[in-house]
């Protein structure tokens, strides 16, 4: 059966009434047709990025909502965990590709959509892949990704003499959860807030000073840490990386977290903490991942059809206490790192002083950047000169050296550019440095 | 070889499977979901994707009462059909589709009308833990919203229609031990502590220690010491103003030495005292939530059907009036200090609650003597876990849903001066549904009949408000959107609106965290949602 007859058939009767008939709350734009259901279902292509507890959902509300060109990626397997609220997942899947078998999973049940998976990292793929789409979603739980794929939108937009061409922006709907709360917020990027403009929404991962951790353990936290960051690689048990999955190497660790905790006589260490801490598991329910992906593909429906206005940008959910929504409009920061065309610059004020090192921190730390393992490049008289590489470890090490550098002794001066490369974003991002000196000559 | 023997807890494939939501409501909470048997009326794509969030965590049994046929429609936005089910009997082919989400999970179907079953099987519905209904009639939503209110047994009713989204929870009373709030304040007694603590805090003197210890200290300790100077300054009177609490702050910074560069240096502990001030010099008195609880007539008067909360709500009543303290939590935040300093303080608080809990335990026991019932109607267990929230217990009394059909027309005007409020959604709704009694098809069902049907539902909402006396007219625009909607249920919407209304659920099968009360409207043009107390 074709897909024009399909949107004809009498199954999609729900969805016609929204998109044939006028209505009062409808976008400007809103042309009521029966070309809209033809366009979701033929031509406008969808990329969900995750397929776990949200990317599952939300695959399953896509396709009841009419949408059929929809690709899924994720490079994760199913595990046992996740069968709590990945309803796409039985235990015979275990081990296997979650994208795949959500696919299989959709295309089997709902007759007539072509779910495409791909078992791979996001970063396997480049622009000319992300530009196919029409609109992207995120159900992931790495902020990392998020802040990816967010800067892969960014760089797809088009600026023609300073002017967004509003063609090139692919709207991006993102979700997330954390046990009884949740969010979800629509990016039109170049347009409105996007990720980076608000990283201070995500809070970071709490972290246990080493002094702490080393000599005052006071909680079963403290001692788990302790064992994961000191005991584990001193002693080695298994002569591999520390993996959370694998239960030898848990037990392991709870063991030697309890044997440290009664020499401090600390209570409270049990199995499921030890796995919480080395995995850092977030707790998850079925029940907040079905209305954060709600919310989310009702975004993407509205986006792609026009039928109401959509979300303007941010929304909270809480469910601990009654049941609890606030929506507001998270404002684009003027000098974002990622969406804004100014180009970002970093104050010198002495650098016969200033070593390399502080530059590094400053984008490691700083609530600004949150960057992972920055690389950092620059041109020094036309001619590339690498600053300090993370990427492989022979070039780290050869490279560590400069860090203890001044910013003078690297040959650097004042508009030099700096070349940032970091997991958390797909693109190179120039920095200038900027002498405080030098402006006081000029003036 | 470094590797020991394995001497871990062997977990089980039920602990590792629920692992991520155990961390939520624990492994006491999972037991009352895995004995909870729940019934849905009307197995709509709002009604499964309930189940399904009930069915994945592993609710114990579920079953589904629906006479209808599955259509085309239903396909289209139900995920528990496919298209080889049309015609077939709705309630068994999503009982099976929902089966195969858990197989810890037991399922049952009766293929008859919620009709009926209310008039031919009496009390069908009372042998369940929670009902909830999907997409139900008027006629049908009133009667068995009376049924149950009788037999006790809790209701949720919710409806997905276009963009919109109603819930509403009917419970005659619903108790909650384990609130779990987002914040709350440590408990730590610093202004009167018991003698075992006291003489712990007054072991150390905060102006004769070196700085080593100084660094070492915790901010309990500080703390307390402060406070006890600003006794002996205002003749042993607590610090209870703002003013107090400013002085204190002032006293701790005071304290701290001058560097060379005349540089006041505030270590982490001493900046942690600092700012307990705030949240650890709460007033000593019971607080008003639970002396309203202690005083409820459930407390006072216990009958041999009183439930354990109020058995032990009047053990702990008993001891409050002897000891003049609520139970004290027993733990205390973490805070900068040496290990040794932290856990013998941790200890005390510890023991502390552990003995108060076990005076109630014992008062509890005895009252369950008196009345005559058996010895294990309240566990030791319970008992710690009532004591530790004390401060927190919450109790919900809700009112009949029927009611606001039939006796007390809802006073809804106050709502109503607000022309945005989402309340009219709710005096929308209840026009649909008096539009569907009287002409049996939604509203702009039929394409041919939407500006017929607008005018139609105006009327009827127009009746309604002044049956209920409320002068607001709504705003047409309102009207004519939801006869847009045609009675369409959108699948996203429905998801939404099942997630919330599963966890609502669960709430009210574990006792913990605070249900809804009673009415949630969610308007997903604008996503705002509203909760209101009907
Ligand atoms: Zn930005």
């Amino acid at each position: 059966m074709g897909d024009c007859q399909d949107s004809g058939q009498k199954r999609w009767d729900h969805l016609r009434k929204v998109l044939e008939r006028p209505g009062p709350f409808c976008h400007p734009d809103f042309e009521p047709s029966s070309d809209i259901l033809d366009f979701i279902m033929t031509a406008c292509k969808v990329l969900v990025v995750g397929a776990g507890g949200l990317g599952c959902e939300v695959l399953k509300n896509l396709v009841l909502m009419g949408f059929k060109q929809i690709h899924i990626i994720d490079m994760d397997t199913v595990e046992l965990s996740n069968l709590n609220r990945q309803f796409l997942f039985r235990r015979k899947d275990i081990g296997c590709s979650k994208a795949e078998v959500a696919a299989d999973f959709i295309n089997k049940r709902v007759s007539g959509c072509h779910v495409t998976p791909h078992f791979r990292m996001i970063q396997d793929y480049d622009d000319l892949f992300y530009r196919e789409f029409h609109i992207v979603v995120c159900g992931l739980d790495s902020i990392v990704a998020r802040r990816w794929v967010n800067g892969m939108l960014v760089s797809l937009l088009n600026y023609e003499d300073g002017v967004l061409d509003q063609t090139s922006v692919i709207p991006m709907v993102d979700g997330g959860t954390e046990g009884f709360k949740g969010n979800a917020r629509v990016i039109l990027p170049g347009m409105s807030a996007c990720v980076e403009c608000t990283l201070d929404l995500y809070p970071p991962q709490i972290t246990y000073p080493l002094c702490t951790i080393a000599n005052t353990p006071r909680l079963p936290e403290h001692c788990i840490e302790y064992v994961k960051v000191v005991q584990w690689p001193k002693e080695n048990p298994f002569r591999t990386l520390l993996d959370g999955d694998e239960p030898q190497h848990v037990s392991w660790i709870y063991e030697k977290s309890l044997e440290r905790a009664a020499q401090f006589n600390i209570p409270g260490v049990t199995y499921r903490l030890v796995q919480g801490v080395v995995k850092n598991i977030i707790p998850a329910v079925a029940s907040t991942n079905a209305v954060i992906a709600g919310i989310c593909a009702t975004e993407v429906f509205k986006i792609a059809t026009s039928c109401c206005v959509p979300l303007n940008n941010y929304l909270v959910f809480n469910d601990v206490d009654g049941i609890y929504t606030y929506t507001y409009e998270a404002e684009k920061k003027e000098n974002c790192l990622v969406c804004s065309l100014i180009p970002q610059t970093i104050t010198v004020k002495d650098p016969t002083k200033m070593k390399l090192k502080e530059i590094y921190t400053l984008l490691t730390d700083s609530a600004q950047y949150r960057m992972k393992r920055p690389g950092l490049t620059t041109n020094i008289n036309g001619k590339s000169k690498t600053l300090y590489l993370t990427a492989l470890r022979c070039l780290e090490e050869k490279t560590r050296p400069n860090l203890s550098k001044t910013l003078e002794e690297l040959g650097l001066s004042d508009g030099s550019e700096i070349l940032v490369v970091d997991d958390t974003s797909p693109n190179t991002m120039i920095i200038r440095l900027k002498y405080l000196s030098g402006d006081v000559e000029m003036n | 070889m470094a590797s020991p023997a394995p001497k871990s807890p062997e977990q089980s494939e039920k602990s590792k499977k629920y692992d991520r939501q155990l961390r939520l409501w624990g492994d006491h909470g999972q037991m009352l979901l895995e004995n909870a048997k729940v019934c849905l009326i009307n197995a709509t794509a709002l009604g499964t994707e309930i189940l399904k969030s009930l069915v994945l965590p592993g609710i114990g049994a579920f079953t589904i009462v629906d006479g209808e046929k599955v259509s085309e429609e239903d396909i289209g936005s139900n995920f528990f059909l496919d298209s080889d089910s049309v015609g077939m009997s709705r309630a068994q082919v999503t009982t099976n589709s929902l089966l195969e989400l858990n197989l810890d999970v037991r399922g049952d179907c009766i293929d008859e009308t919620p009709e009926h079953v209310l008039s031919h099987t009496q009390n069908f519905f009372n042998n369940f833990d929670l009902v909830i209904g999907t997409a139900l009639p008027e006629k049908v939503l009133i009667l068995l919203s009376k049924h149950l209110w009788e037999a006790n047994v809790p209701l949720i009713v919710c409806r997905s229609i276009g963009f919109l989204g109603y819930i509403r929870l009917q419970v005659k009373e619903h108790t909650v031990i384990e609130a779990h709030p987002d914040s709350e304040n440590p408990d730590l007694r610093l202004t009167n502590p018991w003698p075992e603590l006291k003489e712990h805090l007054d072991k150390v003197d905060i102006s004769k220690l070196d700085s080593k210890e100084r660094s070492h200290v915790p901010a309990l300790n500080i703390l307390y010491y402060f406070i006890k100077k600003f006794q002996e300054e205002n003749d042993g009177a607590q610090p209870v103003s703002r003013n107090d609490k400013n002085r204190i702050r002032e006293m701790i910074k005071n304290s701290v030495e001058y560097d060379e560069n005349g540089i006041q240096i505030l270590e982490e502990n001493f900046e942690e005292a600092i700012h307990f001030v705030n949240t650890c010099l709460s007033s000593q008195t019971i607080p008003k939530q639970l002396k309203t609880l202690l005083e409820d007539d459930a407390c006072t008067n216990l009958t041999q059907n009183s439930s354990p909360f109020w058995i032990m709500c009047a053990a702990l009543r008993e001891m409050i009036q002897s000891d003049e303290t609520i139970p004290v939590k027993g733990s205390i935040p973490d805070m900068a200090s040496d290990s040794e300093s932290y856990i013998a303080l941790q200890q005390i608080y510890h023991r502390k609650a552990l003995a108060q809990a076990e005076n109630v335990y014992r008062r509890a026991c005895q009252i369950v003597r008196n009345l005559g019932l058996p010895q294990d109607t309240v566990s030791e267990q319970e008992v710690k876990l009532f004591c530790k929230h004390s401060s927190e217990l919450h109790i919900m009394r809700g009112s009949c849903i029927a009611d606001e059909y039939e006796k007390n027309s809802p006073d809804l005007s106050s709502y109503l001066e607000d022309p945005d409020s989402l309340m009219f959604y709710y005096v929308i709704l209840r026009g649909l549904e008096r539009f569907i009694g009287e002409f049996n098809t939604y509203p702009g069902q039929f394409d041919d009949q939407v500006e017929p049907d607008v005018l139609k539902l105006k009327i009827i909402i127009g009746k309604l408000l002044s049956e209920w006396g409320c002068t607001q007219v709504l705003r047409d625009e309102r009207v004519h959107e939801v006869c847009r909607y045609g009675g369409a249920e959108l699948h996203s919407i429905s998801a939404i609106l099942g997630g919330a209304a599963a966890h609502e659920a669960i709430k009210l099968i574990t006792h913990q965290y605070k249900p809804l009360n009673n009415t949630f409207i969610y308007d997903a043009i604008t996503s705002n949602s509203a909760t209101y107390t009907l």
